[in-house]
């Protein structure tokens, strides 16, 4: 028989208490260095026994100054960057920049770029979300599903090494084009991903979607309103958990995704269920967006090869011929050269969304680029959810919102 | 590609006749002044329907410039799929401040701590206006052009730690980099150069 | 002649049920195939170091599956990720709290020497404020190299005159 809390109960039983048996609120502080906390997080609580009265998400144990340094680098430079910032999707990060930055000079890159940046920042998606499911798992006590995630997610890091020569941390969008072409035979590896991935996907979800357990600790627990979801700013899975329809790749169709068909879940109530089951089911729509792309993928360029100040010339001409070699050397040194101006360029990343405001004077380096993290803004609606719930479910919420520290601080 | 919203422009330039185009490369922009931004943000989610804030910044033009500090808005609408920018200049140089938003979007909340943090805009009528990515002794605004990517000395936040260990923050050690290129300048000015150091061959290291 | 082994070899036809060693070896064989990790997970550094634990790089091979968050239980901390001003004093304090005997692994180029990140907000180096005795470069390391550095921290624990310590202290 489980243990019925009624807090009406409790109220009126302390209401009958003398004024000395008056329980005091506690503080506690958990994190930065917690387990649940999916990183380097520290909530202040204000605790009234193991109910939350008051909570104060404490930021900035992982700032590196990240916008700082973009300030003295080139566009190119930073790419590395961008790759630390959601650390789970990298690929994912690189385009968004890649495309950000595009945008200043009204860049268009050729159908294969376009395709190749659409199948790695679903690969991307599929192996964050992963990531995003073993945590939660873990954090509510299914151990076995965060090693199944993990085994997953590492046949996904044997392609991304493939491609682009790490395992995460890939790097691999330029401005203008990407580092290198897919290799020989790859997409059918990729094929073979996906045709053995959906049993597992469906196994690892069969473990936790009705679970008795797994229910208890999420249904109801986390409830945010449409009206919450939209003024706090949140965007991604936590958006669309609460029943907003807002899908970038739908509205505003960036990089070729116009031309894939797929659906996107939306939740009804905004609990933590609700945001797990918008997960999983993001995940084989991410399939789906890839059996698609490699079925229809386009030959041709993947790098855009009449933008001379900005992509830099095949290594084979920049060996054998002046011009490239100049070329190659400004673009090095004094970075691509974009116009002045301003642009907000936002993806639809595993996250949220994530947001590039750059300010160009001109030049190969920019004046300001403003970083909108999708984990800061969903973080920021911490201070109302927690209150009123219990410490243990405070780590079925973490879970749930599905945050990078990385990104959030920057 | 997608539709711009087409009534917006004349809607915007009657009700509020100081706004000036904004010259942008993708969304439409106002300038605005300080004083009517939260009555042109509120006209938009109201009136227009843009319902989110995605994101609340700011630019530094650098100390020279005046006015120096400029406050950008980016909303979005979720019906009509479109962004609109709207920036404010501050009006005070050596101390700027600009009204809150956090009545219209809550999540304003934490953009403006961080705004504050960085470059040391006020936000007037804030509810809990503290540092959120730095700690909450430290004495820098690190995104403002005058402070140097490396850093400047400082202590721990925490005086224990800095008793124990006897170190604080440093400058990074730079040695000379990054080297980056001034862009619009003669060649043999654009060349990279040291542009932030600490300390360098001719320099010494700072004590 | 007699030299110091440091082998632990144990023959039952002919010593029986009794080994004879040194202190030594003895310890030192006990703490190396049972370091317990505290990690320290600030970054994506933390993600490899997940995965070295998961089932492809086990890192319950060398006893050191058993990641205990609790700097009390744990031997040794694996400091994954980029150690910014705000976050050194709590890597300085959890690292106070450890009991000895404690090692550092410093995983990746972020910890070792502030990485990528030279900037106001990075700790150039975590060796700025914890003794490290193994530096793990790559950004991020591969799971290969993390094992790499906790079997040189194998080895650099064999060699230590533990026993002269616990007794002398």
């Amino acid at each position: 028989m489980a243990t019925d809390f009624s807090f009406p109960d409790a109220a009126a039983k302390a209401a009958t208490m003398p004024k000395e048996f008056e329980p005091e609120k506690m503080s506690l502080s958990m994190g930065p260095s917690h387990p649940s906390t999916h990183g380097v997080l520290r909530i202040q609580f204000e605790l009234d026994g193991e109910v939350v009265t008051k909570a104060d998400p404490v930021l900035g144990y992982l700032h590196r100054g990240d916008e700082k340094i973009a300030e003295n680098m080139t566009y190119n430079q930073f790419v590395p960057y961008t790759d630390r910032l959601d650390y789970l999707a990298p690929l994912a990060n690189n385009m968004a920049y890649a495309i950000a930055v595009e945008r200043l000079a009204n860049l268009q890159v050729p159908a294969r770029c376009q395709a190749i940046r659409v199948l790695t920042a679903e690969m991307a998606r599929v192996s964050a979300h992963l990531m995003g499911l073993g945590a939660f798992g873990i954090d509510v006590g299914a151990w076995s599903v965060f090693m199944y995630c993990f085994e997953e997610r590492e046949k996904l890091y044997t392609l991304f090494e493939e491609l682009t020569g790490a395992r995460f941390t890939t790097s691999y969008a330029r401005i203008g084009g990407l580092s290198r072409d897919v290799p020989e035979g790859w997409t059918k590896k990729v094929e073979a991903f996906c045709d053995q991935f959906l049993p597992i996907l469906e196994e690892i979800l069969g473990m936790l979607t009705r679970n008795k357990i797994f229910l208890d600790r999420t249904v109801g627990v986390g409830v945010i309103s449409k009206e919450d979801a939209i003024s706090y700013g949140l965007t991604g899975p936590n958006l669309r958990g609460s029943g907003v329809s807002t899908d970038l790749r739908k509205d505003r169709p960036y990089s070729g995704y116009e031309q894939y068909e797929f659906d996107v879940p939306i939740g009804s109530k905004g609990d933590c269920y609700d945001r797990y089951l918008c997960r999983g089911e993001e995940m084989k729509q991410s399939v789906r967006i890839i059996r698609q792309v490699i079925k229809n993928f386009p030959g041709g360029d993947w790098y855009a090869k009449d933008a001379r100040k900005i992509f830099a010339p095949p290594k084979e001409k920049i060996l054998t011929s002046m011009e490239e070699l100049i070329n190659n050397f400004m673009i090095v040194t004094e970075g691509p050269q974009m116009p002045a101006g301003e642009v907000y360029f936002e993806a639809e990343n595993p996250k949220g969304i994530l947001g590039f405001y750059i300010v160009s004077k001109g030049g190969g380096v920019p004046w300001r680029m403003k970083i909108r993290s999708p984990s800061f803004c969903n973080l920021s609606i911490l201070p109302k959810l927690c209150v009123g719930n219990m410490v243990s479910d405070v780590v079925s919420i973490l879970g749930s919102l599905d945050f990078v520290m990385g990104e959030c601080d920057r | 590609m997608t539709t711009t919203d087409v009534d917006l422009p004349t809607a915007v330039s009657q009700k509020f006749p100081s706004a000036t185009v904004r010259p942008s490369l993708d969304c439409p922009a106002y300038n605005i002044p300080a004083a009517e931004a939260l009555a042109l943000l509120q006209t938009l989610r109201d009136a227009h329907g843009y319902d989110f804030l995605m994101d609340l910044t700011a630019v530094d033009w650098s100390a020279e410039k005046s006015p120096r500090f400029t406050v950008v808005w980016h909303l979005y609408s979720s019906t009509k799929h479109n962004y609109v920018r709207v920036a404010a200049d501050c009006a005070n140089d050596a101390d700027p401040a600009m009204p809150t938003t956090t009545g219209l979007w809550a999540g304003a909340d934490w953009h403006e701590r961080e705004a504050f943090d960085m470059f040391g805009i006020k936000f007037t009528g804030h509810p809990d206006l503290r540092r959120i990515l730095m700690w909450d002794g430290y004495p820098y605004h690190p995104l403002r052009k005058e402070f140097p990517l490396a850093g400047l000395p400082a202590d721990f936040h925490d005086p224990e730690i800095t008793a124990e260990t006897k170190t604080g923050l440093i400058s990074a050690p730079m040695a000379g980099g990054p080297f980056v290129a001034t862009p619009g300048e003669p060649m043999s000015e654009a060349e990279p150069r040291a542009k932030d150091e600490a300390w360098n061959e001719q320099r010494e290291k700072p004590e | 002649m007699v030299t110091a082994n440091s082998e632990l070899a144990y023959n039952s036809k002919i010593e029986g049920d009794v080994v004879v060693t040194t202190a030594d070896a003895a310890i030192n064989w006990v703490r190396n195939n049972s370091m317990w990790p505290m990690p320290m997970g600030l970054a994506c550094c933390a993600i490899e170091l997940m995965a070295t634990a998961s089932s492809r790089f086990d890192i319950a091979r060398f006893g050191a599956e058993v990641m205990r968050f609790s700097p009390r239980q744990s031997d040794c901390m694996i400091v994954a990720g980029t150690v910014t001003y705000k976050m050194a004093t709590a890597v300085r304090r959890i690292y106070d709290q450890m009991a000895s005997p404690k090692w550092v692994i410093a995983m990746g180029a972020c910890a070792s020497s502030g990485g990528m990140y030279r900037s106001y907000a990075t700790l150039q180096g975590v060796d700025r404020i914890i003794p490290v005795d193994v530096y793990v470069s790559g950004c991020p390391p591969r799971p290969e190299a993390l094992l790499d550095a906790l079997m040189k921290l194998q080895g650099k624990v064999k060699r230590e005159r533990s026993a002269s310590k616990l007794l002398s202290a």
